[in-house]
């Protein structure tokens, strides 16, 4: 089962006390936007085998969302994160590179 | 004045462990920044004690607060308490950024007593309940079985659970089943 770490309030959670939220990091297009942006926003989603990044909820618990990288393919956990930032943060991104070199996600790497 | 009565008024089961839902309870909930010195001062006058720290809970005989969330404290008070705890706190907040709120009437509260009742909380939540792991002076927000609830020690033989008023029914069943006789653990 997957466990992630709520960097809210320090819990080891198992998947039974969160709630899952998606894709993480995806920019809201709005009023004047292009369609092509709002598609892309609205509808286009990552769908990796491999590194991924997911906003959760710990829903029964503390109640706030946060941040998760994970591997979809071992369930391996990189790291948790604040839900306040647009990218996942450097000690994420390097803990990813030492177990998956030359890694990248939408425009991330 | 309408006579104000708990879910289960008091209603108790025997198992391995004992059962009892706690009556009224006077709970206030608190938000606002943990860390301004309005909010430090006015949780010490209330309660007695400063702000805990991260899923810490500080109990009196009378009192206490417990850590829900980065901006959110529980306040356990005499349950004919709450209305003037509530406007004490706005007093002292005024200006502030914050919201109390006397939800004493939206939970229940249940003790589970007993050496086993460890065991019985065990059985419903996805928590590690050794000593080691969950101790006195922490509170743990978690689900028993598919109800919210948090729970805490009085002391090494009693976890006393909050949960919504709405499900006192199911999560009374629930502990009740869990502290069957002859379905200890033997764990803890
Ligand atoms: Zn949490």
């Amino acid at each position: 089962m997957l466990v992630l770490t709520c960097p809210c309030c320090g819990v080891e959670a198992d998947e039974t006390e969160l709630a899952a939220g998606g894709q993480a990091h995806i920019k809201r297009e709005t009023v004047g936007a292009s369609d092509d942006a709002f598609e892309e926003y609205m509808f286009m989603r990552e769908n990796p085998k491999g590194v991924h990044f997911e906003r959760w909820r710990h829903a029964n618990g503390c109640g706030k969302w946060f941040h998760a990288a994970r591997c979809t393919m071992t369930l391996e956990v990189f790291g948790t994160y604040t839900a306040q930032t647009y990218e996942p943060p450097a000690d994420i991104r390097a803990a990813i590179t030492a177990k998956r070199p030359g890694w990248s996600w939408g425009r991330f790497s | 004045m309408s006579n104000a009565v708990s879910a289960l008024q008091g209603e108790a089961h025997t198992g391995f462990a004992t059962i009892t839902e706690q009556g009224l309870r006077g709970m206030i909930t608190l938000r606002g920044d943990l860390s301004a010195a309005p909010m430090k001062k006015a949780v010490k006058a209330l309660t007695g004690s400063g702000v805990p720290q991260m899923r810490g809970c500080v109990l009196s005989d009378s009192h206490g607060v417990a850590w829900m969330s980065p901006d959110e404290l529980l306040i356990l008070c005499p349950y004919t308490h709450a209305e003037a705890a509530v406007a004490e706190l706005s007093k002292a907040l005024a200006g502030q950024h914050f919201l109390a709120a006397n939800m004493s009437d939206a939970r229940a509260v249940f003790a589970i007593t007993g050496s086993a009742a460890r065991q019985v909380v065990a059985k419903l939540a996805p928590v590690d309940m050794a000593q080691s792991a969950f101790s006195e002076g922490e509170i743990r927000r978690t689900r028993l079985a598919q109800a919210p609830a948090a729970f805490w020690l009085r002391d090494a033989e009693m976890i006393e659970v909050m949960c919504f008023r709405s499900q006192a029914e199911y999560v009374f069943e629930l502990l009740k089943r869990a502290a069957q006789p002859g379905s200890e653990t033997g764990l803890f």
